[in-house]
Order: C-alpha cells, then structure tokens, then sequence
C-alpha cells in the first residue's frame, strides 16, 4: 500500500473558516513520501492557504504530472478532484480542463523532471497561453523516484550523491517563465512556510498564469555536501526580495510597515497584493530587472525568492478566445445545437 | 495545330475522365471546381479529385474529375481528356491519356509534333494569347486564364453556360464587379472555341438528366467539423498536419457562424491549435476529464505522438473523440496521398492492453453522422472513439446525401452522478460495474461539497479509484474494461450487408472510403454473374454479425488500402477467425483504390478458385 487513511476524528474546539471548515478538512491521505521531504512542507502550505483563503475544496481541481512532486496531490485536499496525468504533460490536461470549466480553481502540481526535462514544452506553452491556474513546481534538483539522477534544474557544477559532477548548465523555470509569459512568478522555499502560505494565497488570487517555483530538498538523493538543493545550502544562499501580504478586497490591513517600505498592487479581480521590500530597489513589475536580478544573483550564487514578476493586468486564456461566461461543460443542445433548419440551408448552399 | 488521328476518338456521352494538370498556387483550383460543379448543376453526378504535392507553390498538381450519370464516384482510373496547363508534366500527362482521348492545351506557343501522339485527338486553345490580349495585370491573366479555359470546355463537352454564369452569381454575391469579370472571361473562351474550333472535335458530352436528386457535395473534413458542431463539442484543440487541418479550420469557421451567443457575442466554443499532438490530445482529455464535449483531429503521426494519452484516457476511462484524416506513411510519408493504414496503431493505440473503438465513415455524410455519433459513444463508454477517415474523403468534395439532424435527439452524456444522486446517498465507487456493461459511473470535478470527489489515475487503483498495486484489483479492472468493449459492440454503427443474386460461398468486407469503388465493382460482378456477398464494415469492436458473415462463407476478400491487411489481421486476432479464410485485397500507392482494380483482384482470386459465371454455370 502507498496510501495510508487518514483518522477523521476532528477535535470539536477546531476552528472553522468562513465557509465552515476546518483546516483538517483541506487534508488528504497521509504522505507516503520520505520523512523530511520537502513536498509534504509544501502540502502543509497549501492546506494552510486554502483554509485561510476559505474555498470550499471542491471548488479546487488538483492536477500533476509523474514523480514524486505529482503523487504529492494525493496528500491534500482530499475533497477535490485530483489528476494524475502522464510525464511532463500535466499543463495541457489543466488546459483543457480549464476550457471545460472557467469557474474551478486549477492547482497544477510538478515537480523539475516533470516540468523542465520531459515537460519544458507544455510548461513553456501553457505560461503563453495564461491559463488561469497556479503551477507549483516542487523543485529538488533530481529524480526520486528513480534514485537520484540529476534533472534540468540541478545547477552546474553541483554534485550528485554519488558524486558525480553535473555538466549541464540548469534551467531557472522562474525566469523561463517570466519569459513565456506568466503573469505572476514568485519563487520560495519549503522551508520557510512564512514566506510560502501568503505567495500561494496570492497566487491563487492571481486571474492569471501563476507560477511557484518551490525549493524542496530531497533528503533522500540531494541534501548533501555539493549540493545546491539541499537544505543548508538554500537556507544559506536564500535572498528574498520582498515579503508578501496578502490582502483580499475587503480585510483590513493589519502589519505595520515603515512609509516607502511596501508596494501595493491592485488586481482586476478586486484582490491587494501588498509587499514589503526587501532588496529596496526590486521592482516586480519590471519584467527585465527581474530577469537581470535573477541572473545577477545566481551569479553570486544565491537564490533569490519572493514575488519576482507580477503584471497587475494579466491577460486570460478564456479572455482571449472570448468565450461565453457560463462554463463550456455546462451548455446543452439548445445553445450548442444550431438544430435542423440550420441544417438545411447548409445543404442547399452545398448544391 | 492539327494532326490525322489514327483509331477512332473516344465518344461518350456523361461518362468519361477529364484530368486537369495545373501548377499549384496559380488559381486553378477554384476554376476546376467551377467545371465539376457546372457538370453536377446539369445533373449528372461528377466525382473530382485533387492530387496535390506537398507544397505551396510551384510544384505540379492534378484535378481528375469522373463523370458518370451512372453515379459511380469512386476513381474510375484512366484519363479520356486531359487538360495539360503545366509544360512541366507535359510528357507523363500525355502518356496517360487513353487511345482515341483527348489533349486540350495551350497553344500560344508552337510546340514541335514529337509533342503530340497520333492517337490523341489535340485540342489546342491559345489561352496565354486570349488572356494577354485583355488583361494587362499579372495576377488577373493568370485567375482569368483558368477560366477562359474552362469557357473553352464549356463548348467542347456543351456545358451549359447558363449554369456556369449561375454558379458565379452564387459564389460572387453581391460583388456584381467580379460576376461580370468572370463573365467575360468565360465567354473569351467561348467565343474562340465557337469561332476557330470543329464543332465535332470533342465527342466527349455532356448531356443533362436528373441524376444528382438532393444529394450535396461537400469535403469530409468540413462534414466532419460540422458533424462535431452539431454533436455538441466545446473544445476542439488540435496541431495542424496534413490532410487534416481543414478540419479544425472548417470546426472554427462554422462555430463562428452557429456558435456565439447572439447578445453578448461572446463564443459557445473554444477551439485551441496547440504546440503539438501531445498537448491537443492532453488537453482533449482534460476536457472531457471536466465534462466538456472535445475532439482534435489529426493524421497517422499525430496519433504516434499521442499514444501515451490515449492510453491513459482507454485506462482512466475520460471521454474523447480523436478523428484520423489518414494519409500514408511516416512524417516524411505521403502527407498528401489517402490510404488507410492507421487501423492497428489507432485499435491498440498505447502501452499496456488496449483496445480502442474506431468508426469507418464511407462518405461526408457518414462523416457528419459518425463524429457527432463518437461524441455520444466517447460520453457513453468514457474512452477514446476515433472516426478513421481518409484523405480520399476528407480533402475532396463528395456527392452524399444531405446532412439530416432530429431536432428532438440529445446529448447522450452517459453516466455522470449529479450532486443530487450523492446527495441522496447513493453508493460512488469510480470504477465499479453498478449495471454489468462495464460502465462506472463518473463525477465531474466540483460537483458536490463533501461527496463523489476521487483521484484520477491509470491502473494503480481499486473499483472505489483509491491507490492500489493489488494484482486482483488490476485484473478486475481489466475484465470490466473488456465487458465495456463488448458493450460497445451494440453501441457503434451496425454493418450493411450486399447480398449476391443467389446464396455463394464467396464474400467480400471492406470500409470507409473505399466504398465508392467497391458499389462499382459489386454491380460489375454481379452483371459479370460473379456472386459476392458484400458486407461494409462501420466500426470496430466488430459486432457479432461480422463474425456470422465471414462463417457464412468459404472465403471473404478483404478489401483496404495498406500494406499489411491491417483489417484482417483485426479480423481474425478479434474474432478467432482463421486466416486462411480471409483473402487479402490491398491497393496502397497512395492513390484512391479503383473499381478496375478490386474487380481485377476478385477475378483473378475467383478464376484461381475455378469459380465460373453464374449463367455459364447453370446453362
């Protein structure tokens, strides 16, 4: 068995979100993945962003590629649909879905094999095309499942468990983003939950192309010496830009903050983003100095964090073709149907 | 130029070939669909076919119109006249004139008499002269000469002009400008042809009858895109391949016309060209995963490309409607040739064990029908249906019956629980066998608060969808799937039998696009007093009766256009027929399969057998 169930005893004194459910209700089956993995951090953050958020799980449809980034949907959100797709093909299946119904929450799960190796087309396109999701990528730096290889993230030069030098020069799947054009990349740690909970609320607030690239240690093939990906070294090098509020529509604010210290951004859907500088001249707006910060840092071998690009007006895929509010899987014959009159004067233009 | 022909010139009247060789890009095509409509117009049923390179510009191209009052409209082979527009394949479109046919060409240019063959009445028209003597612009001289040409036939096969000036009406409505243009252009040719040629030159003629009734004449691929409309698809997503791209750009086309909400104009539809067959497939799949109606259309490589996928809809049981323009070979193959040689890859498309419903549409009737009718089958047995048309078919108008739609049918959506059933308590177990069809209920994704959600994935799962590696809960799994397959049996569209004048041993099987050409060889048989029962196959799983027919007989031609007999290979894997029982015919240059050819097979096949005519037989 890979699953294990969960106990449904509640304690009566948990609390209840807005629409009455309690943080254990965002829960999924018990993690089978390695005790110290990075990916049940991140679990962690989505249960907890999506109880302080207040979406009803089933609102939410879960989708992933393969490895052990892609199983981790199984671990939350029980009482959502979930898809466990096929390699690196996970963003052209929450498109589709996303076409299907406008009105779901998309949570698009992928790990860095997934999504930079076998997956780089789909991730690429599906940033193109802004679908409205949020694309979680749980970044290790190496296959698990298959016991250790590097993938397309593992830095250059960094050192394999069994010591082996990786040659290739690594794909940043934040700044391929930010070029693709996703509307919202922000890079954390699973680590630092702090950090975590508030991006993934705000990503989910974002009507757009969402992207989280999520560092997540592999205790069992890239936690050591030599490794970037491990948790000493990201605790070492992490350079957050800023640090991230979110703030809906209504809530009040409640952090004190020093004037000229925070940005405030205003998406068309009504939500506030609100964030703390942290390297005091970072502009997340600024689509190059974000790619040129990313780069700078990385060259001093540190990995910056935070909301790195954000465009306060992003474009939609639905927006784009223009389609119908009411959601494609709800239509019936009357309004899809052009019916047999039409039919006929078709024929007759056919003669 | 006039030359004494030796043998007699062929004379037929609504019954012979003409084949238009042109250069692609130069405007031709519209003029040659002008002279095929204006023979149907007359009534008198017309087949045209393009045989195009792969290619934009410049390269060589054909246009091969059958005409037969008889109706046959599959390609009769042979050419009676040929209408040499391009210097470049003069010699080889020469050659395949018949003896006593006909070469209609441009003669502004004296060509020297090795040329010309003594056995082919020449017909020389000086279209560049004609057209340079009125038109001074390079684009007009070059669309006009076309038509000039087509007026100059008009008078050699007596086309009614009138209709020709009609169908220009029709296509140019309300641009007077251009009707009148055409116009003239058409009487350039005709006016020359009156004047300098013998008015007895051609005996090929066309005469009127009423021999076309109400039928229409349409592109496969557009009756398919139309058929996905009127069926209820929401998604199309697809990756443009030859032959199939039309279609997806004929689905477009017609949900821009039906498809908008009529106050917000808002679309009704979504219709994505992706970056590759693995991501329209993908995304197919994940709309029909969230209960969207979704169907891509492509060709034999795009199938390789979404095998994997199409694995994981037949194991996680997720709708989708893939239609197959087949075209030959490899990516490199034969982009723009027709044959049907997708069968197995699409039938056991995927890893694992797989079996995957196909239907075989015989014309863009059946097209129309059977892609709305895959939606229904997709929704009903939650997997993939693939509707296995052909270049032949869906790249060139056909003669069908008119589209028919019954404005009472629904949406057969198949067996999705709604929140209320959940609600109400009822039992939701993914993949259980509820009813004994093999067919599990499903739940879309945000149906209900607290009930009926589950997790989708491929075999590593139990009835209730939870995580499972058990060996039992695999191969229970894999039995419903096959009791589902049978279900579908009675499902897809039945088999039509052609049975002989009298009961014979012999029996023949064939499908899709060749239908056309096996009518003509049937009737040819039969006059023959060769008896054939002839059964055309509509879909695979293989309905009982398939099996019953080919028992029924010693031997049954199997009749497709591949290599490999894919279809009897099917035939005898499914049903446990022998091989020996099933004869293969296979045609597969690339080009249609011919009548002459299937009926060439079957003598040959019958002689071997030492079968004789019926009426020698009994006399």
């Amino acid at each position: 068995m890979t699953y294990i169930t969960k106990p449904k005893l509640h304690h009566p004194s948990l609390p209840k979100n807005s629409v009455g459910f309690t943080r254990r209700d965002y829960e999924g089956r018990v993690s089978t993945l390695c005790a110290g993995c990075g990916h049940d951090s991140i679990s962690a953050s989505i249960v907890q962003a999506c109880y302080e958020l207040a979406i009803e799980p089933h609102r939410v449809a879960k989708l992933s590629g393969i490895g052990c980034s892609s199983k981790a949907p199984t671990y939350f959100l029980g009482a959502s649909h979930g898809f466990n797709t096929v390699h690196g093909r996970m963003p052209s299946v929450l498109t589709g879905a996303y076409l299907a119904n406008r009105e779901l929450i998309y949570l698009g799960v992928s790990g860095d094999g997934d999504s930079a190796s076998i997956g780089l087309g789909q991730f690429a396109h599906v940033m193109r095309r802004g679908v409205n999701m949020v694309y979680i990528v749980m970044n290790n730096g190496v296959y698990g499942l298959t016991k250790g290889q590097f993938s397309a993230t593992a830095d250059k030069g960094s050192v394999a468990k069994k010591g082996a030098v990786n040659n290739d020069s690594g794909i940043d799947l934040a700044s391929m983003a930010i070029l693709m054009g996703a509307t919202f990349v922000a890079r954390s740690f699973s680590g630092d939950k702090h950090q975590l909970v508030p991006l993934i609320k705000a990503a989910i607030s974002h009507p757009g192309a969402a992207i989280l690239d999520v560092i997540s240690p592999c205790v069992a093939f890239n936690n050591h010496k030599g490794s970037t990906r491990s948790y000493d070294y990201v605790r070492e090098h992490n350079e957050a830009v800023n640090r991230l509020d979110f703030i809906t529509g209504q809530a009040p604010i409640t952090a004190e903050y020093a004037p000229g210290t925070t940005v405030e951004v205003r998406q068309p859907n009504g939500t506030t983003l609100r964030l703390a500088k942290i390297a005091p001249d970072y502009d997340p707006s600024d689509k190059a100095g974000a790619l040129a910060y990313i780069q700078e840092k990385d060259r001093e071998g540190e990995v910056a964090t935070g909301l790195l690009y954000l465009d306060s007006d992003p474009h939609d895929l639905h927006g784009n073709i223009r389609t119908v509010q009411a959601p494609l899987n709800s239509l019936d014959e009357e309004t899809l149907c052009p019916g047999s009159d039409v039919l006929d004067r078709i024929n007759a233009a056919l003669r | 130029m006039r030359q004494a022909l030796t043998g007699t010139a062929l004379t037929a009247t609504n019954d012979f070939v003409v084949k238009f060789a042109n250069v692609n890009g130069s405007g031709s095509a519209s003029a040659n669909e002008l002279f095929a409509r204006s023979i149907l117009r007359m009534g008198v049923p017309v087949s045209p076919r393009n045989i195009f390179p792969s290619n934009i510009q410049g390269l060589p191209t054909w246009y091969e119109v059958r005409v037969s009052e008889d109706g046959y409209l599959g390609r009769r082979g042979g050419i009676d006249m040929i209408v040499a527009m391009n210097p470049e394949t003069w010699e080889q479109d020469i050659a395949e004139v018949a003896p006593g046919g006909y070469l209609f060409y441009d003669s502004t240019r004296p060509l020297p008499p090795s040329a010309f063959r003594d056995d082919v009445t020449t017909i020389g028209v000086p279209l560049t002269a004609i057209t340079n003597a009125t038109y001074s612009d390079p684009r007009q001289r070059q669309l006009f000469k076309n038509i000039i040409y087509v007026g100059a036939l008009s008078v050699l096969l007596d086309i009614d002009p009138k209709v020709i000036e009609s169908l220009f009406g029709e296509q140019f409505k309300g641009k007077e400008a251009l009707i009148d243009s055409n116009v003239k252009a058409l009487n350039l040719g005709r006016d020359w042809a009156q004047q300098n040629l013998d008015a007895g030159i051609c005996r090929l003629k066309v005469e009127a009858r009423d021999k076309v009734g109400d039928r229409i004449f349409v592109e496969g691929n557009a009756a398919a895109a139309l058929g996905c409309v009127y069926g209820g698809a929401t998604v199309c997503a697809w990756y443009p391949i030859t032959p199939s791209s039309s279609l997806a750009e004929a689905f477009a086309s017609y949900c821009r016309r039906y498809r908008h909400d009529p106050e917000t104009k808002e679309a009704r539809y979504a219709v994505i060209q992706a970056e590759d067959e693995l991501a329209s497939i993908g995304m197919v799949i994940g709309a029909g995963w969230n209960g969207a109606r979704a169907f891509t259309s492509t060709s034999g490589p795009g199938i390789s490309l979404m095998t994997e996928f199409i694995g994981l809809a037949y194991f996680a049981e997720i709708p989708a409607t893939i239609i197959n323009v087949q075209r030959g070979g490899p990516s490199t193959g034969m982009p723009t040739r027709t044959q049907q040689a997708d069968l197995l890859s699409c039938a056991y498309a995927s890893n694992g064990d797989t079996k995957h419903v196909l239907l075989f549409p015989e014309d863009p009737r059946e097209c129309f029908d059977f892609s709305a009718a895959a939606l229904d089958l997709a929704d009903r047995l939650q997997t993939p249906v693939f509707v296995m048309t052909d270049l032949d078919i869906g790249m060139n108008h056909r003669l069908c019956e008119p589209f028919a739609w019954d404005d009472a049918k629904r949406m057969d959506r198949g067996k999705v629980m709604t929140a209320e059933e959940l609600e109400a308590g009822r039992d939701f177990g993914r993949y259980l066998d509820v009813d004994g069809d093999g067919i599990p209920y499903r739940t879309l994704p945000g149906t209900h608060k607290s009930k009926g959600a589950f997790f989708t994935r491929g075999t590593t799962k139990n009835a209730y969808a939870r995580y499972s590696e058990e060996g039992s809960d695999y191969v229970e799994n894999m039995e419903r799937l096959l009791r589902k397959f049978d279900t579908a049996k009675g499902l897809v569209p039945q088999p039509i039998v052609r049975e002989a004048d009298s009961p014979t041993r012999y029996g023949a099987l064939y499908f899709g696009s060749t239908s056309p050409a096996m009518t003509e060889a049937l009737d040819r048989l039969q006059a023959d007093g060769l008896l054939v029962d002839a059964m055309r196959l509509r879909a695979f799983p293989f309905p009982d009766q398939v099996r019953d027919f080919i028992l029924a007989h010693d031997k049954v031609f199997v009749v497709e256009q591949n290599r490999d007999g894919q279809m009897r290979t099917m035939l005898s894997t499914e049903l446990g027929i022998d091989p020996a029982r099933l004869v293969p015919v296979l045609h597969y240059d690339g080009t249609p399969i011919t009548a002459h050819f299937i009926l060439g097979e079957i003598r040959r096949r019958l002689a071997q057998y030492h079968v004789v005519p019926l009426e020698r037989a009994v006399s």
